[in-house]
């Protein structure tokens, strides 16, 4: 189990401007009134996108039975971390101390099954609470069946999603990365003209594979992205990351330790951004163009952002005209919150309010300078409460997680879903053309009037 | 007799489990004003949230007493307290249930003492009733965390005839029935119009067909169920004539309400297919001491009609099932009615009603475990969950969704599969799954002779 001083350690992020408040893991949730995940929960959602490594649960049927294959992240070839994998804990198991002996038979099992080139352990609850060694057993199994064995502690009660996403890129910079270094370039992708340069992704899960509506603009600009912490991740691709020239945090900075780190190790400078919305897609290939300062690189990655904003500019013209001026209650939970704003003014759409809870202060320090010191924050995303803003605020549309999507319908409310679980992928400039389809079908859709309107019966009576 | 085989493996793979607060959670959303709150952190929470929200695609209304480091370690009694304070504040539900994870469980959580603690400290909410339940997730499943959950709901909320002056048979029409959690919103629905048309009137323990039916109502939001159970109803369980139970899971619960009540009492194993529908149709007629309505006469011979028209397709098919006892037992009986051979049966956990079920070996095990008897059996189709696609995927076999969650398609939650009128349904849905694709083509045969066209000879056959 991790110390109260471990914990601390990673709630304290000295790369974070903002690291001065009481840290948001110890602020006490309140029995009877709390909502949003656990640490373990942040990390799976963090690593499980690593699409060839066996992710095993080590714990009771809870943690993993009620979430696996929950995730739309998508990967381009290998599908391991489709199969959920779990030690099943029993009674017994826990009551004579059996825990961690079936967890080493389950890495053999693991390995001798799938034949993966990594495992990843998650420590939960019970184990941590009745003590299982899980490095030591990870320790032990690595050297019996020769494969890396990975524990990621990350016992549910230690904190928050956020907490969680810090203990997942904390074992990867720990145990994965600097671990290899990346394979030479391949003699029939080198291009004589000009210099590939090697890149990373932090924070990138390609939900619904919307990566692959960037991936073509790096592969034009010559960027090779040794590894996008983690969607559609491959384990040896991890093991690269310290090789990096430059790594880009993604929308928000949950795994900010990782970037601070392999700047303290290996001098990797880093900037942070997103691919939501043409102003940020824009921003960060400029971005990485001048970490990078290849004078080449600059003045071809601003021709192809004229290119792609005025091309894409043109195809959401008809779009942008039916959503101008719309309102929208952003209640993302956090940690896309900034990075949506962006996409959402890029439509001429206005954000009346965004929730703030799991946001870090960073976060919130960006959501001020994208909308103004009076931007409502919301801490408390109870259902009443965003029920109660949207009416308030007379929000046309809220965009919030899965969670929060049948509160809204009940509420006959337009939504759209922005959370891991969605089906739709939002980045760079294509990706735009899905958000507006997306915004304009729910916005737009003819079933409003008909279930707000009560039955004609009851119109007649009223008028009667 | 059925041979369980024990599960063997160290590592669970493609889980077929879903956990006990789970099922306690879900009895208890189909009783009115309800509010779950799970003993445990908040990932518990969140996670069988998200289950539920994406099986029933409806808001749930779900709590947790929110264990961090130091309660985890130290103590978490305050939690419950406080949490239960909390829920009955804010939204002044008529029901809490404290459901125990595995987290409370091991570090030795007593909520039963929790509970009599808050009574103690907070008289001024001795309307709201606090039922707490031991459900960990490291023993059992759905199946045995709802079963547990109603079972101390009964114990709590239904009063002794001897205290409460009951007596069985006052309420003439008044049929008290307790059903298992295989029973979908749409299965209670049809269940309570085969009730009516004996002009009895059923009480569902619990009914999730009025509270997670997919209904749109005319608020905007609230926190606690919507519809289900009202506990009011429980106060006059001991007035029923009878007491009718679906589902083998519930054979404490059943035992606890005759117990109390001196209701006698009907027992099914489940509402799958002719003979069960027949066993439940008798006995309503004997209950009610009326004749089977000429309606019900139809649907049966509508149901003898697609027996036989499926038989062709049905018979002797090989079924792989991967289902919680109770419905593994139901999905059992009606595909072997139909001259099916099930060729995989795997559950969950172990208990004590799977001896029952007709077939040579249960696996207790997940859905690899079902993926690799089939394989070996050479199932031509599978029943399971929506994690079970995959499987049969892997397998190049039909699936028909059946159990929890049920998240890839839309609706399933009100599918009704019981009455003579579901059993057809299931035997269509069957047979057109395999119409096309279980049936054994001969392959080709092209004679060295023969004078077909010259491009002809390495075409692929089509049909």
């Amino acid at each position: 189990m991790k110390s109260t001083k471990d914990i601390a350690e990673l709630l304290d992020e000295p790369s974070c401007e903002h690291n001065k408040k009481e840290k948001s893991g110890c602020a006490k949730p309140k029995p009877g009134a709390s909502a949003g995940g656990c640490a373990f929960d942040g990390a799976q959602i963090a690593l499980l996108p690593i699409a060839d490594v066996a992710h095993i649960v080590h714990g009771p049927i809870a943690c993993a039975g009620s979430s696996w294959d929950n995730r739309g992240t998508r990967s381009s070839g290998a599908s391991l971390y489709r199969i959920g994998m779990t030690t099943d804990l029993t009674e017994q198991d826990i009551v004579m101390g059996r825990a961690e002996k079936r967890l080493f038979h389950a890495i053999k099992q693991a390995v001798e099954t799938y034949q993966p080139p990594a495992v990843f352990i998650y420590n939960t609850c019970v184990p941590a609470l009745i003590g299982d060694d899980i490095g030591a057993v990870c320790r032990s199994a690595e050297e019996r069946w020769g494969v890396p064995v990975v524990p990621i502690d990350s016992a549910g009660f230690y904190g928050t999603k956020n907490l969680g996403n810090r203990i997942a890129g904390d074992a990867m910079f720990k145990y994965v990365i600097g671990t290899r270094d990346p394979d030479p370039l391949p003699l029939s992708v080198q291009r004589s003209e000009i210099k590939i340069h090697d890149v990373n992704l932090v924070g990138e899960y390609n939900i619904a594979g919307e990566f692959w509506h960037v991936l073509p603009l790096f592969d034009e600009l010559g960027l090779r992205i040794l590894c996008t912490l983690s969607g559609d991740a491959r384990f040896r691709e991890v093991q690269t990351m310290h090789k990096a020239e430059v790594n880009m945090m993604v929308c928000s900075k949950a795994m900010l330790n990782v970037a601070r780190k392999l700047n303290e190790k290996y001098g990797t400078p880093w900037f942070e951004g997103s691919f939501y919305g043409i102003t940020d897609t824009s921003q960060a290939l400029r971005d990485f163009a001048k970490a990078i300062n290849d004078p080449d690189l600059t003045e071809r990655t601003e021709r192809l952002i004229e290119r792609e904003e005025t091309r894409i500019r043109a195809e959401l013209a008809p779009w942008k005209e039916r959503l101008k001026g719309k309102r929208v209650l952003l209640f993302t939970g956090g940690v896309k919150s900034w990075s949506v704003i962006s996409a959402l003014q890029d439509l001429g759409m206005v954000v009346v309010a965004t929730g703030t809870k799991k946001s870090t202060e960073e976060d919130k320090a960006r959501i001020r300078e994208l909308m103004g010191e009076d931007t409502l924050m919301i801490e408390d995303g109870s259902p009443r409460e965003l029920i109660r803003i949207v009416h308030d605020y007379k929000a046309d549309i809220l965009i919030a997680g899965g969670r929060n999507m049948y509160t809204a319908l009940k509420a006959k409310i337009p939504f759209l879903d922005i959370n891991q679980e969605r089906e739709f992928g939002y980045e760079g400039y294509q990706g735009m053309l899905e958000l507006v389809r997306q915004l304009a079908l729910t916005m737009e859709s003819p079933v409003w009037q008909s279930v707000r309107a009560p039955a004609p019966w009851k119109k007649a009576k009223v008028a009667a | 007799m059925t041979e369980i085989l024990k599960r063997n493996k160290a590592l669970s793979v493609s889980p077929l489990k879903a956990s006990q607060p789970i099922g306690g959670s879900l009895a208890t959303l189909g009783f009115n004003r309800a509010m779950p709150m799970l003993h445990g952190s908040q990932g518990c929470t969140a996670f069988a949230k998200v289950f539920f929200v994406r099986h029933f695609r409806e808001p749930i209304p779900l709590q947790s007493t929110a264990m961090d480091q130091s309660s985890s370690v130290l103590g978490a009694d305050e939690n419950v307290v406080v949490g239960i304070k909390t829920i009955a504040e804010k939204s002044r539900p008529a029901l809490i249930t404290i459901l125990t994870t595995g987290l409370a469980e091991t570090q030795g959580a007593d909520v039963h003492r929790n509970v009599c603690e808050f009574r103690a400290a907070h008289p001024e909410f001795d309307d709201v009733a606090v039922v707490a339940v031991n459900t960990p997730d490291f023993t059992g499943s759905v199946e045995t965390g709802y079963a547990a959950t109603l079972t101390e709901i009964i114990r709590t909320l239904v009063p002794d005839a001897k205290e409460a002056g009951t007596l069985p048979g006052w309420r003439k029409r008044q049929v008290n029935v307790l059903v298992s959690y295989m029973l979908t919103p749409g299965d209670l629905e049809a269940l309570r119009d085969i009730f009516e048309q004996f002009q009895l009137r059923p009480v569902f323990v619990p009914d999730l067909s009025d509270s997670l039916d997919g209904c749109l109502t005319e608020d905007d939001f609230s926190p606690v169920t919507i519809g289900g159970t009202p506990l009011s109803e429980m106060a006059t369980l001991g007035h029923a004539k009878a007491t009718v139970v679906i589902g083998a899971s519930l054979q404490k619960a059943a035992d606890l309400l005759e117990e109390k009540t001196g209701v006698p009492t009907y027992r099914f194993d489940h509402l799958y297919g002719l003979h069960a529908n027949d066993a439940l149709i008798s006995a309503l007629a004997e209950i009610s001491g009326l004749d089977v309505p000429e309606r019900i006469e139809r649907q049966r011979a509508q149901l003898q009609d697609a027996m036989l028209d499926t038989h062709f397709m049905l018979g002797q098919l090989r079924i792989a099932i991967a289902a919680d006892a109770d419905l593994l037992h139901a999905l059992v009986d009606q595909v072997q009615e139909m001259g099916a051979e099930v060729v995989a049966a795997v559950t969950s956990c172990n208990t004590p009603q799977l001896a029952s079920i007709p077939v040579a070996s249960i696996k207790i095990g997940d859905l690899e475990d079902m993926e690799l008897i089939a394989k070996a059996n050479n199932a031509q189709l599978v029943i399971g969950n929506s994690h079970a696609v995959d499987s049969a995927e892997r397998l190049d076999t039909p699936i028909l969704r059946a159990g929890f969650p049920l998240y890839d398609i839309i609706g399933g939650y009100q599918k009704t599969w019981i009455g003579y009128k579901g059993a057809r349904q299931t035997l269509f849905d069957l047979a057109n799954l395999v119409i096309n694709h279980a049936h054994e083509e001969i392959p080709v045969y092209r004679s060295v002779y023969a004078q077909k066209p010259a491009n002809e000879a390495s075409a692929p056959s089509c049909h």
